[in-house]
């Protein structure tokens, strides 16, 4: 009896020598049967023809000199360069924020924390930054550990301080990059229309999606009310925005906008228009994720905040918002990141974001032909955010459980 | 038990359905008093500045500007609404080929990326994540202007086995011409669309009758076949190949696609190819394992078991992504205005535009035609799942 068993274990297990050791490893995932060896010699006949021509452009074809040549218009745009020290500012408090709230909503040090931590000290190895932008970097990650420090010294139940600082910091930003002395003085104003880069697709993707979070979630509420007056303006609203290009709407952001206001009505520039479509684009996606949330919790949890005494607006703020919003996370990063890279067609509309700016430095006589760099470089800066961020929310999604449920 | 419960209503601001009421008549009264400040001052506006109602009347004037590359016959004489069907037609064509092709390209990567060898997985995995996360038009602009912009001379064209040539004006690949017999042939191959859907319809009574269900779609596709196969040999040549081949300086023969169009469509295949891909992996992963041990429990073949068991469940999943994604492709066509190609967007929202200054009745017109697509697809998709949901329990 005993025997016929082990006789079993032994064919559904190969023995740990075959599926430990390398040439085991290759036999069963490469080369198991005539169809799959094939598979594998094809695929590594594509990876050669893909990759040799490649490694040949970026080793010896490339013209990557115009990168360093143009690095701080890339990152900033016409930014003033005696101003430059703001944007160092902003990133220091940035290291200080995002140390500050890791370690006041987590107490013990994550790989991912580590991860964060790494990118300031990799980006000083690139070559041809000066040491004074090293020592910068280096700066932020140490202001960043200061701010964790001071973090976990927060008690949980003040938790809340981690979105109070958040707010604050989006607050100080703007208020250091846009400055308020007027023309002179130390802290002169910079026009947004000098804003650009890589700097101005980030605002524009983080304001996006702070000031479309809320509409959405109301229009989410709204969809799923039970009165079919705002039922029904909510569905419009949302079907109409999904339904056209974000193209259309920046366009007419662009033309239109100021046809909407009062005769005396300041003139709002293009990147606040811009910022506009962007946020009314958003909020339609931001409340079709949140109602797949808001679906998703059973009736039972009205029921019973009912039965507790709650009135609707404590049901929603106190058991179903929490509960939906948690469920839709990943949805929402996912968002974002699209959010992130449809900045980029602000640079139709005009405005020199990370797109516009490569189209300036392509245009440039001085490096005319080199448009394979110039967008493969911005190509890879839009890769880097947008995967780092899918990454950090299957980090966040393992650890809060969301989707196991 | 004394009844001390008030019998009598509660307070009207406590009574849900006043309430309730209210605050629908509150929401709807911002709403209609913010569009009326707003269209209010949009039309104050434009009497003020530009002196002019809105009025769709100049979509009947000649339009007088040339357009890149059109379906049907153009001229710059021709009227607004002319160059607007074109531009419509223009954006049609990139969706529909785009939507074939990402059809394909998708589903291959999705099942490429669930293959048990590893460096299959691998190289879709590594697709999936280089192009899902650029943006879309980063890559459109890579493609025209660092691709397609930059090939050689018709003189030096490359030429891929097919023969296709790829120069700076284009790329020429072999088409089917029709010739005189053509309308009568297409006449035959509806016939036999007709046919077949006979066939199919007959098979599935008999097969309702007798429990056995035969293989529908493919004798649809053999009725179909057969039936072209005839009226090619009964009519002489409906259709003939011809072959791109160098002529001087351009090329001659064959279809030739602008570099602006080819730049557009790989452009949108290959970015939306890496959603497709997920939506495909998704559904093919979300039919539980213990469906196929059943079906293979049931004693059904792994042909049978894919066809009967597995495709059915993946494709009420994969479904309503995919339309969507179909409709992501159509509606980011859209940005086909950043490397000139004259799509509906670029002819109607930024040529007519600039031409007309007519923000509103542009404006209208085009997000008009986005809605109409989007609407359509929307609806059919709802008949879609509610046909789907029969099926369930």
């Amino acid at each position: 009896m005993t025997s016929a068993v082990s006789v079993t274990h032994k064919e559904a297990l190969p023995p740990p020598t075959e599926r430990y050791t390398v040439l085991g490893w290759l036999y069963h995932n490469l080369f198991k049967g005539w169809f799959n060896t094939l598979l594998t010699l094809l695929s590594l006949g594509l990876i050669v023809v893909v990759l040799r021509p490649l490694t040949h452009w970026v080793l010896n074809t490339a013209r990557w000199g115009v990168i360093p040549a143009n690095f701080n218009l890339i990152m900033r745009g016409q930014y003033p360069a005696d101003q430059a020290w703001r944007l160092w500012l902003v990133l220091f408090l940035l290291a200080v924020v995002v140390g500050f709230v890791w370690g006041v909503w987590s107490k013990q040090v994550q790989i991912a924390l580590v991860a964060i931590a790494a990118v300031p000290l990799l980006l000083m190895l690139v070559p041809f930054f000066d040491g004074g932008i090293r020592i910068n970097l280096l700066l932020m990650d140490v202001l960043g550990a200061g701010g964790y420090l001071i973090g976990r010294r927060v008690p949980p139940r003040h938790s809340r301080v981690g979105i109070f600082a958040l707010l604050a910091y989006a607050f100080v930003m703007l208020i250091i990059l846009r400055g308020f002395t007027g023309e002179g003085g130390a802290w002169p104003s910079v026009p947004t229309t000098l804003w650009g880069g890589l700097l101005l697709s980030l605002l524009l993707a983080v304001f996006g999606i702070v000031f479309s979070f809320p509409l959405g979630v109301l229009l989410a509420l709204g969809r799923q009310s039970k009165l079919p007056g705002i039922r029904i303006l909510s569905v419009l609203y949302i079907e109409f925005i999904r339904g056209v290009p974000l193209i259309s709407l920046l366009f007419m952001a662009q033309v239109m906008l100021q046809l909407f206001l009062p005769a005396g009505a300041p003139t709002i520039d293009r990147v606040l228009r811009a910022l506009a479509a962007i946020t009314l684009f958003s909020a339609a996606y931001t409340a079709e994720n949140v109602r797949g949330g808001l679906q998703s919790i059973p009736n039972g949890q009205y029921e019973a905040a009912n039965a507790l005494g709650l009135n609707a607006f404590q049901t929603m703020t106190y058991i179903v918002l929490p509960q939906a919003l948690r469920a839709v996370i990943p949805v929402l990063v996912g968002q974002f990141i699209g959010l992130f890279k449809d900045t980029s067609l602000v640079a139709l509309v005009g405005l020199f974001d990370l797109l516009g700016i490569a189209r300036v430095v392509t245009a440039n006589p001085n490096w005319l032909g080199t448009q394979q760099e110039v967008y493969v470089f911005i190509a890879i800066i839009y890769w880097v955010f947008s995967y780092m961020m899918s990454y950090a929310s299957r980090r966040v999604e393992a650890q809060l459980g969301v989707g196991l449920q | 038990m004394q009844a001390t419960v008030d019998q009598t209503r509660p307070p009207f601001y406590r009574d849900e359905r006043v309430l309730g009421i209210l605050s629908q008549i509150v929401v709807v009264a911002i709403v209609l008093g913010l569009a009326y400040f707003f269209l209010g001052n949009m039309l104050r506006s434009l009497r003020d500045q530009l002196g002019v109602p809105i009025s769709y009347g100049f979509l009947r004037q000649s339009a007088g500007f040339d357009i890149g590359e059109s379906l049907i016959s153009y001229g710059r004489s021709d009227t607004y609404t002319r160059a607007f069907v074109v531009g419509l037609l223009n954006t049609l064509q990139v969706s529909i080929i785009g939507i074939i092709l990402v059809t394909l390209l998708g589903i291959i990567i999705g099942v490429m990326r669930l293959s048990p060898n590893f460096l299959v997985s691998r190289i879709a995995a590594v697709y999936i994540e280089v192009f899902r996360n650029i943006p879309l038009l980063v890559l459109l602009i890579f493609w025209a202007q660092a691709v397609f912009f930059k090939l050689p001379r018709v003189k030096e064209a490359l030429i891929l086995p097919g023969p296709i040539y790829l120069s700076n004006r284009g790329v020429a690949i072999p088409w089917a011409l029709p010739t005189e017999t053509w309308p009568t042939y297409r006449l035959i191959l509806i016939g036999g669309l007709v046919l077949a859907f006979v066939v199919a319809r007959i098979l599935r009574e008999q097969g309702k009758r007798t429990g056995r269900m035969p293989l529908i779609s493919l004798w649809f596709l053999v009725t179909f076949v057969v039936v072209a196969i005839i009226g090619w040999f009964v009519l002489p040549q409906p259709l003939v190949l011809t072959t791109p081949e160098l002529v001087g300086f351009n090329t001659q023969g064959g279809r030739v696609f602008s570099q602006q169009f080819m730049a557009l469509l790989s452009g949108l295949v290959i970015y939306t190819a890496a959603f497709v891909a997920e939506t495909v992996r998704a559904g093919i992963q979300s039919v539980s394992k213990g469906q196929r041990e059943a079906a293979t429990a049931l004693g059904l073949t792994s042909f049978q078991t894919l066809r009967l068991i597995i495709f059915p469940q993946a494709l009420r999943v994969i479904v309503p992504p995919l339309t969507s994604q179909y409709l992501n492709l159509t509606k980011n066509s859209s940005l086909a205005v950043a490397i000139g190609y004259p799509d509906l967007f670029a002819v109607a929202g930024n040529t007519i535009l600039n031409q007309t200054g007519r923000a509103i009745e542009v404006f209208s017109l085009v997000m008009g035609v986005y809605l109409f697509f989007s609407l359509t697809t929307s609806l059919l998709m709802n008949i879609y799942n509610r046909r789907i949901r029969l099926v369930e329990r």
